[in-house]
């Protein structure tokens, strides 16, 4: 009798052993994600200014916010960017990927190189840039020492051009990770389809075309739905590059979100384009995900 | 596919493979020319850098930018040098990274071996806080760091990066277990053994290589991290990233190029190092990072 209830106890402690250990992580995720989310929700119809404060004003910090000529341009920017950013780093990534799987000799050297950068901080990502296309010091003046007088790039203290410098960073840092993600799609195509094709006479570039790049579409999606989200989240290298200048000319959502809660005391308008920018995110974030854990049932 | 590439190889001929080779080096100069430009500028005296070529050799080799970097360095208002951040650096990231590792394996564990209902949702719940944009969460996190008092403090900083670190850590494991057999699990809970026991004797032991995926994967993202640092913790307890801005940014004096180059590269060198010796498991991260499910 006392052996059965404590072997009895001894299996619904199991039972319940593992829910006790996954619960903190679990509140902690409730507590600093979802509920912190709720909050800044909350926040965004509040009339907070330097600190939060309850009282309610429906849309208003909405409506403001998309008068701000300054989101304006955050927003102008972000779709800039992030375009040509997902376009960029994903032509370069499938190039380089399918060069370096036609048996290249030193693929070893090569392929760490391509990637390195993705271990940098957007920091020291900046810092290096920043200086790299400083017409005092940088590429056009070492243009101008080695004899190309006219030699002109300027686009970082340009307000028209400096966001491009910010997508040339961008690619540099993260378009060998896309090539790493393309490289591991490609390997892990079968052999047989190929040789089927081959047989068919299908010429290399056909079989690239028809075959192997369409079958690299989960690729293509991870790479988009990985360099949607960075870019959206962007703010390390618009501070080390250009600190969202000239002026505002490189502002993002991101730099605008910081500057409104923190230095403008706009705490309200600043929640407001944390809650869009997290919008933005989970319209591309959810569908994706959902599909991803379904899959896996 | 290999052998397939290898037709392909004979068939694309000379001019083809010359093509490739030179793109792929182009590609491999233009990666690496920013990080050569920071070393060589960087043992460089000053002058030689505004009056000369930024791609030359140096002339005069110096190593007094990386001392001044170092050590006496304006960091804001005092010449202390990147050196007490850098060890901020380490102080925030040692203990956010085993703490956000140990809480993965075990919520992998508990995901993959003891499923319950409902645990697809929670674990849904846990992947989308990877991918948040965090300025969602800066203003509260602010408040509750002042209400426990730990705002501006690296506990406070270690704090916010276990909390953002756990959903990875267990996106790693829980995969990587997923893949584990199940039945070796069941067939020691018939021998009696308890949920941690089977947790130390029998999956532990074979987690070595996903607990350096993890472990990189975390100390990576912890360390170049600049948006929490500067939300947190800018003044004395600033993390290497944010010392290394203000450095950068600081608009007093005379720019020293060579000791921003320096303290760049000193920023860097710890996931540099990370990537040279253990690059192999820094782009499995990646990889599970970015294939989720």
């Amino acid at each position: 009798m006392t052996r059965d209830s404590s072997v009895d106890m001894r299996t619904r402690m199991q039972e319940f052993l593992p829910k006790l250990v996954l619960a903190p992580s679990f509140a902690l995720v409730l507590l600093f994600v979802y509920g912190f989310i709720a909050f800044t929700i909350y926040l965004s119809f509040t009339d907070s200014r330097m600190l939060p404060s309850y009282g309610l004003e429906g849309w208003e910090n909405y409506s403001k916010l998309f008068r701000i000529r300054e989101w304006e341009t955050a927003v102008t920017n972000l779709a800039i960017f992030a375009s040509l950013y997902i376009v960029i780093c994903t032509l370069i990534g499938l190039l380089l990927a399918i060069f370096l799987d036609q048996k290249i000799r030193g693929e070893g050297v090569l392929r760490p190189i391509f990637l390195y950068p993705m271990a940098l901080s957007f920091i020291v990502t900046g810092t290096a840039w920043k200086w790299f296309l400083d017409p005092g010091i940088g590429i056009e003046n070492t243009m101008h020492l080695w004899g190309w007088e006219s030699f002109e790039f300027g686009w970082i203290k340009d307000r028209d051009m400096a966001i491009y410098t910010i997508v040339i960073a961008a690619v540099w840092q993260t378009s060998g990770f896309v090539m790493a993600m393309f490289l591991a799609g490609l390997r892990g195509i079968d052999n047989e389809i190929l040789k089927a094709a081959q047989m068919d006479g299908a010429s290399n570039f056909q079989l690239y075309r028809r075959i192997i790049i369409p079958l690299l579409r989960p690729a293509f999606l991870s790479a988009f739905v990985i360099l949607s989200h960075l870019a959206i989240k962007s703010y390390d290298l618009v501070i080390a590059l250009t600190g969202g200048g000239p002026g505002n000319a490189t502002a993002v959502p991101a730099t605008f979100m910081y500057s409104y809660t923190f230095t403008r005391n706009q705490m309200g308008i600043g929640a407001a384009s944390a809650v869009i920018m997290l919008m933005t995110i989970a319209a591309i974030m959810v569908p994706y995900l959902y599909a991803e854990l379904r899959e896996k049932k | 596919m290999s052998v397939a590439t290898q037709d392909n190889a004979a068939s694309v001929g000379r001019v083809g493979r010359t093509f490739v080779y030179l793109t792929l080096l182009l590609f491999a100069l233009f990666y690496l020319l920013p990080f050569f430009i920071m070393v060589v500028n960087s043992v460089k005296p000053l002058s030689e850098i505004t009056g000369g070529n930024m791609m030359a050799l140096p002339q005069e080799w110096t190593i007094a930018p990386w001392l001044s970097a170092w050590s006496t360095a304006q960091i804001g208002v005092e010449p202390t040098g990147l050196r007490p951040y850098f060890w901020n650096s380490i102080r925030m990231v040692v203990p956010a990274v085993v703490i956000c590792t140990i809480i993965g394996a075990l919520n992998g564990y508990v995901l993959t071996k003891w499923r319950f209902r409902g645990d697809t949702i929670i674990f849904g719940l846990m992947l989308f806080s990877c991918f948040i944009p965090f300025q969602i969460v800066l203003i509260p996190m602010a408040r509750i760091l002042g209400i426990l008092e730990i705002a501006g403090t690296t506990t406070g900083l270690v704090l916010v990066h276990v909390v953002y670190g756990i959903g990875f850590a267990t996106l790693y494991f829980r995969n990587y277990y997923a893949a584990f057999p199940t039945e070796l699990v069941r067939a020691a809970q018939i021998d009696g053994a308890g949920f941690f026991q089977i947790f130390y004797r029998i999956l532990l032991p074979s987690s070595g290589p996903i607990t350096v995926v993890c472990v990189i994967w975390l100390f990576t993202n912890i360390w170049n991290d600049f948006l929490f640092g500067a939300s947190f913790a800018s003044g004395d307890a600033a993390p290497m990233t944010v010392a290394l801005n203000n450095l950068v940014s600081s608009s007093t004096g005379v720019k020293e190029y060579n000791v921003h180059f320096a303290g760049a590269i000193l920023a860097a060198l710890p996931t540099l190092l990370v990537y040279i010796v253990a690059g192999r498991f820094f782009v499995r991260g990646l990889m599970a990072g970015s294939v989720k499910g």
